[in-house]
């Protein structure tokens, strides 16, 4: 692969991302490894459902009593609009406007931060309130599967902004346009599964 | 660097296979790695036996013995049986497609040095004297209360060389959707290539319950969670069915692989076609998705109810049914067939009936009223290694016979190749065949002495004469390696005279391209279609030779795999030391800063010229005349 191959958008191809073999094949193996996140969650999922409420005797924690559904509703509206930049990052990489693809990206990590620093508010306030992780099997399931989730955040997090400087110089080519794509792959992953989190933790913890 | 030029000396010879890309040299690598803990493994269950070979034995103490049986399961499973097979499928499988490597030959890298230290890591216990002694199923009621370290080596251990298994499996999976040769349609693929891709797409799906329920295993013991201890309202049964989720699907991915050289084998040797090669491959499928619907059939006694039982139960005799057909294919195949009966044959040969009564004692099982008497004795035991050692141990030495021309340039001597043959054939049914009525007649498994006087006597003692046989089989084995390699006898593309695929179209071993040009594939078992048509060059080339393109080596995925082996020791001690949340995160920020410098650090590979290829191509030929 030449690095030097000067593009325009009208010679820029359609699937920037899997323009090439190797792109083809982090395309692919990017997809299939996603596949395996969602059984790791699902297996998290079932393991958080299990043990939900459950405690030592005379363990006082319920999720009706625990959750604070308005701050999970700001979180959630922050990671769900932060995927919503990150489909205008695509756009731009697919029309070859590097600037504001970077400008898009920037903003999706800006809400990224922004949502994994009310979740540290979130849990260090539980902590506060003495839901500690060694507490009960509810607490250790509860941190383990939304501690998981907010570890993959923060991973995103790394990615994008060492990609956004490393490339800031040079613009975009066929080499690390598959590298954004599958980061943006992997931003819908995390929204998605925030979404079974919202679901299945929060909402049927205090409505259910 | 230049790629046809090597440099020499044993320094650059070690830094070459530190670094290494090439999916052969990492197959080359797996295999070593598998053979080194197969015999510790194997030497593991030797002093079992003996210490099992008379009552009231003492050869051993009680706590030893619990050391030996989890380590004998878990070297055996995960550090000798999988990365074996992942040698082959590295070495074998790109061949067979007609790819000039993996689809992500970093990350095979990657994969081949997590296990290692993955494996060293769990096996470092010996030196410390607090060895895993939960069993290699570590259920957690009795993994939590093991004291010492052992369990922390296990689940630490386990993790990273997990981690790697996922990533070889990814690899092979994106290697067969993409790299296939021009032609090489789904339906073309040689039977070993379609079983490592069912086998891969299984290890996607049942590593990360492993790698979840390895976490609550550590988090509870090391970071003072509750997953399991009851008393904090943990359930330890969560462990048994996180556990089985991956565990069954495991010895599925074993087994399928095998299945794979043993359809090679069966057809080379029967110089026939394949019997059935649609119906081959639908079973396999077949068989890698029930493999996920039965794994509760390991835990009929818990208590899951009569209606979850009598499920789990249907659902494990259906797969007997893709497994028969996969049987009277191999039958069919031989039959008519113009046999030779090689090492590798005799191995096929011997598999069919052993692996058959191993299949028949698991149907025995599946059926739940029948498994609360089974369960938990003897009778287990000898399923399983039915299984495991007429199935997979069989195809991984019928592998290592038919491909070692492929992966070493050099034959293994057949003469001494079925001496190991008749040992290890007659030693395993010898061990295991009496297992059986042991089990009927009430002993249980995983004990370590037994008291006289209960009639286990004789049959105990015909099992450890077998165990003997068995290792002196090996020990030939490891002879005639040695023998072979010190002779260093070259052979030439197809050594057998009968190879049907592709990869016995070039040179044994291959150059480090492959392939000069990308192959053009013309039918199911492509050599044989070519050698039909009396073609002089074996290969239909798809395209002119160019310019190939191959990756740079790389010393990154050791690195990154040796950070994750720090950080281990470091989870493991933080509790009682002050250095070891120190040494945890040390470990993790320098895996992470090596993956940085992975990722900013552009590598676009080099290019071999066409003109150094077609000047190797002239060297190999001229060195074969």
């Amino acid at each position: 692969m030449d690095l030097n191959t000067k593009f325009t958008p009208e010679t820029w191809p359609a699937h920037p991302e899997r323009a090439t073999l190797e792109a083809k094949n982090k395309f692919v193996g990017f997809w299939l490894f996603l596949g395996g996140e969602t059984i790791l969650f699902a297996t998290l999922f079932a393991t958080y459902m299990a043990l939900k409420n459950k405690g030592p005797s005379g363990f006082g924690f319920t999720t009706q009593e625990l959750y604070t559904l308005p701050l999970v509703f700001v979180m959630t509206m922050l990671l769900l609009t932060s995927s919503l930049t990150s489909v205008y990052a695509m756009y731009h990489l697919k029309s070859f406007n590097f600037k504001k693809m970077q400008l898009w990206l920037g903003l999706t990590a800006l809400l990224g931060l922004g949502f994994l620093m009310l979740e540290v508010y979130e849990f260090s306030h539980y902590v506060q309130e003495g839901f500690t992780f060694s507490n009960s099997a509810f607490s250790s399931a509860f941190y383990t599967l939304v501690g998981t989730h907010g570890f993959h955040v923060a991973i995103g997090l790394v990615w994008v902004t060492l990609l956004i400087f490393r490339n800031s110089k040079r613009g975009l080519n066929l080499y690390n346009a598959t590298k954004y794509y599958t980061f943006s792959l992997y931003w819908h992953f995390i929204d998605v599964v925030w979404v079974f989190i919202f679901t299945v933790v929060y909402l049927m913890g205090v409505v259910g | 660097m230049s790629s046809v030029a090597q440099k020499s000396g044993f320094g650059a010879t070690l830094w070459d296979w530190l670094t290494t890309v090439d999916h052969k040299k990492i197959g080359i690598l797996y295999l070593l790695g598998g053979l080194f803990f197969f015999v510790l493994g194997g030497i593991e269950a030797m002093i079992i036996r003996l210490q099992l070979i008379t009552p009231n034995n003492d050869l051993v103490s009680a706590g030893l013995f619990n050391d030996l049986i989890t380590m004998h399961g878990t070297t055996m499973i995960f550090l000798a049986a999988m990365p074996i097979l992942f040698g082959f499928m590295n070495a074998i499988m790109p061949l067979q497609i007609g790819a000039r490597d993996v689809a992500f030959p970093f990350i095979n890298s990657l994969g081949f040095w997590m296990f290692a230290f993955g494996g060293l890591f769990l096996n470092i216990s010996w030196l410390f004297g607090e060895v895993p002694d939960a069993g290699w199923t570590s259920y957690a009621s009795l993994s939590l209360h093991s004291p010492g370290h052992g369990v922390d080596f296990y689940a630490i251990g386990l993790q990273i060389a997990g981690g790697g298994t996922l990533m070889a499996g990814i690899n092979f999976l994106v290697t067969i959707i993409n790299m296939r040769a021009p032609g090489m349609t789904y339906m073309r693929m040689p039977l070993f290539t379609w079983t490592t891709f069912v086998a891969s797409a299984m290890i996607l799906f049942a590593f990360p319950p492993l790698t979840v329920g390895l976490f609550f295993l550590t988090f509870d013991r090391m970071f003072s969670g509750n997953f399991f201890d009851h008393t904090m309202g943990g359930n330890t049964i969560i462990w048994e069915h996180i556990f089985w989720i991956f565990g069954h699907p495991e010895v599925y991915i074993l087994i399928l692989p095998a299945f794979g050289i043993f359809s090679e084998v069966f057809s080379v040797f029967a110089r026939k076609r394949l019997f059935g090669y649609t119906a081959m491959v639908f079973a396999t499928v077949l068989i890698g998705f029930l493999g996920f619907m039965v794994w509760a059939h390991h835990m009929f006694t818990v208590g899951l109810g009569p209606t979850a039982n009598a499920i789990f139960a249907v659902a494990t005799m259906a797969i007997a049914v893709p497994t028969g057909v996969k049987i009277f294919n191999w039958l069919l195949t031989i039959w008519g067939g113009s046999i030779k009966v090689t090492t590798p044959m005799l191995y096929a040969l011997g598999f069919i009936p052993s692996f058959v009564m191993g299949g028949v004692t698991g149907v025995m099982q599946g059926a739940a009223p029948l498994d609360y008497q089974l369960h938990d004795s003897y009778f287990i035991v000898a399923h399983f290694h039915y299984v495991i050692v007429g199935g997979v141990v069989l195809a991984i030495f019928a592998g290592l016979h038919y491909w070692w021309p492929k992966m070493f340039g050099t034959m293994l001597n057949e003469f001494l190749g079925k001496i190991t043959f008749v040992f290890f054939f007659i030693g395993f049914h010898l061990t295991f065949l009496i297992q059986h009525w042991l089990g009927f007649w009430g002993m249980p498994r995983r004990v370590w002495t037994f008291m006289d006087g209960q009639g286990w006597n004789l049959a105990n003692f015909i099992s450890t004469i077998g165990a003997l046989l068995m290792a002196i089989g090996f020990t030939v084995m490891v002879i005639n390696i040695i023998m072979t390699t010190v002779k260093n006898e070259r052979v030439g593309n197809d050594p057998w005279g009968d190879g049907r695929t592709l990869e016995w179209a070039i040179p044994s071993p291959p150059p480090f391209y492959n392939f000069p040009a990308t192959p053009l594939i013309r039918g199911l078992d492509t050599l044989w279609v070519e050698k039909m048509e009396g073609s002089k060059e074996m290969i239909t080339p798809a395209e002119p030779i160019t310019d190939i393109h191959m990756p740079h080596g790389s010393i990154i995925p050791m690195l990154m795999s040796l950070g994750l082996f720090i950080a281990g020791f470091g989870a493991m001690f933080h509790q009682e030391t002050s250095w070891g949340l120190g040494v945890l995160i040390f470990g993790l920020a320098f895996t992470f800063v090596t993956m940085a410098t992975r990722s900013v650090k552009d590598d676009l590979g080099y290019y071999v010229t066409k003109e150094q290829i077609l000047q190797d191509q002239e060297n190999l030929k001229r060195g074969r005349n």
